[in-house]
């Protein structure tokens, strides 16, 4: 299993004037933000603000200006910056015969799993699993796992090549109200217990107020950033959520 | 041996030879197409054939083979960056597109009358199959093996989701055309053999038969590559004793097992 480490809150992650223009149309602008190891970063806005669109520029998925720096705050160095993504969802349809060892094999390993298992990489993918108690999904089909399950498998994928950055793009949709509640304590405990940073893409004021470290809010550019006491409380705020609570 | 009569000719030996090596081929890329919903698409290949044609004999090229894999090619890595750019549904621009170069490929093979000349075409011919011909059948069989040795995880990542697959630095433009790319080549080196019109279900059908009963990526090779070489080779000698058409013959089989994994993965819930 990973290493359980006390976050260092040495590490940090800045975004520098990051921007997006796809065709005419501008994104997103000047975004700068300033990500602390072990801290739960809530991105939250209105839809269409640009949200998911910033963790697509973050991963490299589409081109954007500005630039992304991984620091260690001690000395200055830069590192390379490990990323774990956890996508809403999968391109699975029923009966896809794609089980939960053929995704995160294939995403991380070049044994061919058509052919066989490498007996390492199943070790792996295991351990990994049980940290979210879903060693018994190993086998399941993709297609068959619940709402639930695939986030937990999603978010076991998401640590094994031991990030330094977990960003969750809206994980919560298609969950009931336990769920959602045993996921923002299964994030919470993981930059509480390992070495990352989280962003995490909300639409649950709710959960955000109460596990945030730090809110994001976003319209286009950073509207307002700061603690979920300061950010709930602005004007910015209640100019986006105009009607007090977005639907979600 | 009364029951292996049939390859005392040595025609029959060779059209033997050559489903050993398609039928293989054709079970492990149908996984993929299947699973990536890309069925319409390789019927589109399949029927961009004649335009190939077409275009070899306007710009008159003496191996009509060369200009219809090289037609399919670019047509295959078209459709690829046209359908990822445009915002209509994948299926309307393969078929608009597919339609195109059909009607084309018709109007310049048909003038003067003269169509029937390439009518073989479209039910094809593995008896007819030479010794050099089934060396080119065996280089590409062992690209498509080295591609899916060295390049099936990756394929796969990029089909289940492709900014997660970016995440782990995978191409996913690239691995797309390398495949795509891939299948217009298997699908033009084949469809002398097969037939315009039924080539697509030889890659279709044993892979989707695999998936009625399969839970793993493994299962589904496996299953498929076993249908698939069964009803080639079961296609060939009916056919022989018969006397129909061994591409048609060989699809029924596939057809047959199809449906009957269908009843089976059906009733026991796969």
């Amino acid at each position: 299993m990973q290493k359980m480490i006390r976050p260092c809150g040495l590490h940090c992650i800045k975004i520098n004037h990051l921007g997006v223009t796809i065709g005419k149309q501008e994104i997103l602008k000047d975004i700068s933000l300033h990500i602390h190891c072990g801290s739960l970063n809530a991105v939250i806005g209105r839809n269409g603000a640009g949200k998911s669109t910033l963790i697509r520029a973050i991963l490299g998925d589409i081109p954007h200006t500005g630039n992304i720096e991984f620091k260690d705050r001690e000395n200055g160095q830069i590192q390379k910056l490990k990323i774990g993504y956890v996508p809403q969802s999968m391109n699975v349809e029923k009966q896809t015969p794609v089980s939960v060892y053929d995704m995160m094999a294939a995403y991380q390993s070049n044994v061919p799993v058509f052919f066989m298992r490498g007996k390492k990489i199943r070790q792996n993918i295991l351990e990994h699993l049980e940290i979210f108690e879903a060693e018994y999904l190993l086998d399941k089909q993709v297609c068959n796992l619940s709402g639930g399950e695939l986030q937990r498998v999603l978010l076991s994928m998401a640590l094994m090549n031991s990030p330094n950055l977990l960003l969750l793009d809206e994980p919560v949709s298609g969950m009931d109200q336990n769920g959602m509640e045993l996921f923002y304590k299964t994030i919470y405990n993981l930059k509480e217990h390992y070495d990352l940073a989280v962003i995490l893409i909300s639409h649950d004021l709710d959960y955000v107020r109460k596990y945030a470290d730090k809110v994001i809010l976003l319209d286009q550019s950073i509207q307002k950033q700061g603690s979920a006491r300061e950010v709930f409380a602005s004007s910015e705020f209640r100019q986006v959520f105009q009607y007090g609570r977005e639907e979600g | 041996m009364e029951i292996f009569s049939w390859l005392h000719y040595d025609f029959m030996k060779y059209a033997f030879l050559a489903i050993l090596i398609i039928t293989p081929l054709f079970g492990f890329m149908g996984t993929m197409i299947v699973n990536r919903k890309m069925a319409f698409f390789s019927d589109a290949l399949g029927h961009s054939a004649l335009t190939g044609i077409a275009v070899g004999v306007v710009l008159g090229v003496n191996n009509t083979s060369i200009s219809m894999a090289v037609f399919a090619v670019i047509f295959a890595l078209l459709l690829n960056q046209i359908s990822s750019r445009v915002s209509s549904s994948r299926d309307t621009v393969i078929s608009v597109f597919s339609s195109c170069s059909i009607a084309l490929g018709l109007a310049i093979l048909s003038r003067g009358g003269n169509f029937s000349k390439y009518s073989s075409i479209l039910v094809g011919d593995i008896l007819s199959i030479t010794p050099e011909e089934i060396g080119v059948l065996a280089v590409i069989l062992a690209v498509a093996l080295l591609f899916w040795i060295f390049g099936f995880n990756k394929l796969l990542a990029v089909s289940l989701n492709r900014t997660l697959a970016r995440s782990r630095h995978i191409s996913a433009g690239v691995m797309e055309n390398i495949f795509a790319v891939l299948t217009a080549l298997i699908v033009m080196v084949s469809i002398k053999w097969i037939g315009i019109l039924i080539i697509n279900a030889l890659l279709i059908l044993p892979a989707a038969a695999a998936g009625n009963i399969s839970e793993n990526m493994r299962e589904n090779h496996f299953f498929a590559v076993l249908f698939s070489m069964f009803s080639g080779v079961l296609g060939l000698i009916v056919s022989y004793y018969v006397n129909v058409a061994t591409g048609p013959a060989i699809v029924i089989f596939a057809s047959i097992i199809y449906f009957a994994t269908y009843w089976w993965g059906r009733r026991n819930n796969v």
